[in-house]
């Protein structure tokens, strides 16, 4: 099992993610009364895009390589940090929340300078407000992970987020229930989805993440979109090992994530189908509450 | 020890030759890199082995004896002062201008490298105090360097007073210390610590005095313009260096005092208050040294963090989070000292090669100076703190001490509350921190040229970018050499929390951090290999204009447009003042828009303080006759009243 674990971990964290992106369309497309586009488009998408050839921009440099290099990259490497499954994570070691944010920090650096890259005011419009939320959703982010772990005296994303969540519902519940509904939001605004940002339509002045990648094609396009949904997939793992602690090992993990996965995704679908985008100066008082709700479940469990 | 004197000795020596040879300044960096190559093994020795080494040399005035010496505390301060003195000398001799005589400013340079040594090796207050103010002196005469322009004598005008207000807080202090303890010595001083209200009144002295010169918000506010007036190496080594002197200050005296439990408390709160605040004025700035010099307060607040939860947590008997916070900051010293190197000296080429230092006559500059471009990006990601460079490796120890002393079990809540709150001081910084140099390496070095100026620039000579490549290589090794670098510090924690500490917990928590630096690199060199491979048929076309035909590089976004939105965030008092005048007509008539980029501290409050104090000082102008015997009859009313003082103060004791 040691040796196989790691290769299902790694399998899932390749293969799961793009699936979210189809799920939250399919949603939205039933709720629209439509068919919309098969589940398992986001995969037909991918491989179109890192078959076709590239434009690349006169004025960009390797900075512009770069973004779509360390956004898939990035988020690969901290999604190995989440317990998936039974057990561990792949790589587990104290503190290691914060490198998983630190690592989408990279990721977010080299997107941003690469939306510069392009001497284009609408990406460097978009990369000005991604870098003006984040300055709300990190601590926001961090804070929530802290006070999971301060419930659970571990250090480690494996520890406080395995199977001993289980055991602290009962006493931590009110805490847990505030930074899940935290981190839900930064979810949310990090992953550019309704009421921040719409990733459904480029070309708005409203747009963040889409109008920053809007140079990029073919294989760099595909390399973002595929980042992207893996980054997504980093907060769902973490959101669903909060909020569904499944003690016993074996399958039944496994299934309690697939069925997670899908079930966030949904939930992403329904925000999105129900929830106009909020004004852009409305955005941060958004995000500030989530980084309250955040404070309040870590106040909650210092006494 | 031996060493360390020679390196002092060649600095001035070749710095004296070099004034004399004017046309040569390589004689001065030749000096500085021998002082370099003596200084640091020596300094490497004294980590190693952590013992003390003391000389002592009979001089007469104006004591008795000069002492100089080397202990882990100075060893750890003298490391980066070397290394990067070295670096910024090789640099200012292709830097500055040749018709100007530069083994001028190159002799003071090695002036002030020798000033700087000198400080960190002296064992007595006074040989600190005339070193102290020797560095001062000479750093001053190299802010002013260009000396022609107005905005450069103001700044040194500024940094000369502020200076010096610190030295009165310093001069008092030792004369307390000495007052009490009957000695300048330093041993005698350490041998015997000051406890009660003396401690606090000369630990809040110490504060002040040294925290000028670190820069600890709001005593910062000579640093900004200081930083942005002086030549680009100079600067590099006032931020990299200078600065972090304070810190050995108050480190050294606080060794003087018995501890006191409000030390790390108010070292963490001025630590986390210096850090917002850099952080959030380094955003809207122009200049790009000026913003790089913000940032340089907000990683003396992230330093001064790490050691305040040190003091903190050593007090309090916990001794691995005092290891891991102590070593963070220690480390931070060391990395930003490297960092801040990288960035000051490449905002120095930028300087040179397109003659500006605002950042929107810049833009494109990456095309036109691929090799200095591409080592600033590496400094800018290292300074921001991300993976797998060297700024990560120190504050994700400073981390690591927050985060295991907050999520301990057990414990005062008030203190948890606070570690946990300040890791999100620290999250916040760090993202405020990559807007920051996003929006400075965005402006300056990719999209269009703003301006004919930067689409002319020239890409620096082999001299001005090798000591940038230099302190890049450390950037990158460091994650990799910080677990042994910190094993060196156990000396240096010893003297500093003044109970025996053990690094191991440092080391072992930097171990995976070396790991995951060189996954990260293997994972970006393959993606860059990937995608070469699947973007191999590419085609080059402009920019898409969104349907707009003609865009023009003024479209581009700009370093205000870039930073407006987050400054909507600050508050009120900490952004930049923009007033804007329009005509009321029906058609558009003329208009005018001011935007005031200054010191909200010198704006709102040392301004208004000093005019009034100078116009009170202004009634007091009929003592300056100018008249030279009416100062003799001074100095000599001085010398009786003084001699009265200490006539009567006998009187009454032997009374």
């Amino acid at each position: 099992m040691d040796i196989v674990r790691p290769i299902l971990q790694a399998l899932f964290i390749l293969a799961v993610p793009p699936i979210m992106l189809g799920v939250i369309v399919k949603t939205k497309a039933q709720f629209a009364g439509r068919v919309g586009p098969p589940v398992l488009q986001p995969y037909y998408d991918l491989a179109k895009l890192l078959r076709k050839r590239s434009v690349f921009s006169r004025t960009t440099t390797w900075v512009f390589r770069a973004g779509p290099v360390i956004g898939v990259t990035a988020p690969l490497i901290a999604a190995a940090f989440i317990p998936i499954g039974d057990g561990d994570a792949m790589v587990s070691f104290d503190g290691d929340f914060l490198v998983v944010a630190y690592l989408l920090g990279l990721a977010r650096f080299f997107t941003m300078a690469a939306a510069l890259d392009t001497g284009s005011a609408f990406e460097g419009m978009g990369a000005a407000r991604e870098a003006t939320f984040a300055c709300i959703a990190e601590p926001a982010f961090v804070m929530g992970l802290l006070a999971i772990a301060r419930a659970n005296h571990a250090l480690s994303l494996s520890g406080f987020l395995g199977p001993s969540v289980a055991a602290h519902w009962p006493h931590d519940g009110p805490s847990f229930v505030l930074v899940a509904a935290g981190l839900f939001v930064v979810m949310l605004a990090e992953n550019c989805r309704l009421p921040v940002d719409d990733p459904s339509t480029h070309l708005e002045l409203t747009m963040i993440h889409e109008v920053m990648v809007l140079d990029h094609g073919g294989p760099a396009l595909g390399f973002i979109s595929y980042g992207a949904a893996v980054k997504l997939f980093v907060f769902a793992a973490m959101l669903i090992r909060l909020v569904i602690p499944i003690t016993e090992p074996g399958w039944a993990i496994w299934l309690a994530l697939a069925g997670g996965t899908i079930a966030i995704s949904i939930a992403i679908g329904v925000v999105e189908s129900t929830v106009a985008r909020l004004r852009l100066t409305h955005v941060p008082a958004f995000l500030l509450a989530a980084c309250l709700l955040c404070a309040l479940g870590v106040v909650l469990l210092v006494r | 020890m031996t060493a360390s004197a020679i390196a002092l000795l060649v600095l001035v020596g070749t710095g004296v030759v070099a004034s004399l040879v004017p046309r040569w300044p390589g004689i001065a960096a030749a000096g500085a890199i021998a002082a370099a190559a003596l200084g640091i093994p020596a300094a490497v020795a004294v980590l190693g082995e952590g013992t003390a080494v003391e000389h002592r040399l009979a001089w007469a005035a104006p004591i008795d004896e000069v002492r100089i010496g080397l202990d882990p505390l100075s060893a750890m301060f003298a490391l980066p002062l070397l290394a990067l003195g070295a670096a910024c000398a090789v640099y200012g001799v292709f830097y500055l201008d040749r018709a100007r005589r530069p083994g001028v400013p190159a002799a003071v340079l090695n002036l002030l490298l020798a000033a700087m040594l000198l400080v960190v090796l002296a064992r007595d207050a006074v040989v600190l105090l005339i070193a102290w103010e020797m560095m001062t002196l000479a750093s001053y005469r190299l802010v002013t360097y260009e000396h022609g322009d107005r905005a450069v004598r103001r700044a040194g005008w500024v940094y000369l007073i502020a200076s010096h207000l610190g030295v009165a807080c310093l001069l008092a202090l030792f004369v307390l210390l000495g007052h009490l303890r009957g000695s300048f010595g330093f041993a005698e001083l350490a041998a015997r610590p000051l406890g009660g209200g003396a401690a606090a009144v000369a630990a809040v002295l110490a504060l002040l005095g040294f925290g000028v010169k670190a820069g600890i918000v709001p005593l910062h506010v000579w640093l900004p313009e200081a930083h942005a007036a002086a030549p680009s190496h100079i600067s590099a080594l006032m931020s990299g260096v200078l600065i972090k002197l304070g810190l050995y200050g108050l480190l050294r005296t606080l060794g003087f005092l018995e501890p006191a439990e409000w030390w790390g408390p108010v070292l963490a709160a001025l630590g986390s208050g210096s850090a917002l605040v850099g952080i959030a004025l380094a955003l809207y700035q122009r200049d790009i040294k000026r913003a790089l010099a913000y940032s340089s307060i907000e990683n003396v607040g992230v330093i001064l963090i790490g050691l305040g939860v040190g003091l903190w947590a050593s007090d309090a008997g916990h001794p691995r989070i005092a290891a891991l916070a102590l070593c963070g900051a220690m480390l931070h010293i060391w990395t930003h000292a490297m960092m801040k190197g990288v960035m000051f000296l490449g905002a120095g080429s930028v300087l040179h090669g397109t003659g500006t230092r605002d950042l929107e006559t810049m833009g494109g500059l990456m095309r036109r100076m691929p090799r200095t471009g591409a080592l600033f990006v590496l400094g800018a990601v290292a300074i921001v703190g991300l993976p797998p460079l060297a700024g990560f490796a120190s504050e994700w120890l400073v981390y690591r001490g927050l985060i295991d002393g907050g999520l301990a079990p057990g414990g005062d809540a008030g203190w948890i509350l606070l570690l946990l709150f300040a890791v999100a001081v620290l999250a916040a910084v760090g993202a405020l921190a990559t807007l920051c140099f996003v929006r400075i390496i965005g402006v300056a070095l990719l999209g269009q040229p703003r301006s004919a100026a930067a689409a002319r620039a020239h890409e620096s000579g082999a001299g001005m970018i090798a000591p940038i490549a230099a302190l890049s290589a450390g950037i990158v090794v460091m994650p990799f050499a910080a677990p042994h670098a910190v094993a060196g510090l156990g000396s240096v924690l010893a003297q500093v929390a003044r109970v025996p500490l053990s690094t191991a917990p440092a080391s072992s928590v930097l171990a995976p951090i070396a790991w995951l630096s060189l996954a990260l690199w293997l994972a970006l060199a393959a993606g860059m290999v990937v995608l070469r491979r699947l973007a191999a048929r590419s085609r080059a076309d402009d920019t898409w204009g969104c349907g707009y035909a003609a865009p023009t590089p003024r479209m581009q976004y700009t370093s205000g447009s870039f930073a407006e939105a987050t400054l909507q965030l600050l508050p009120r008092m900490l952004r930049a003042r923009i007033s804007v005048r329009r005509e009321a007509t029906l058609f558009p008539g003329h208009g005018e828009l001011v935007s005031d980029r200054g010191d909200p501290f010198t704006r709102s409050a040392y301004e208004p303080l000093l005019d009034r104090v100078g116009k009170r000082f202004a009634q007091l102008r009929w003592v300056q006759q100018g008249i030279t015997y009416l100062y003799v009859l001074y100095i000599a009313a001085t010398v009786v009243i003084a001699l009265a003082i200490v006539a009567a103060h006998d009187w009454w004791v032997a009374r």
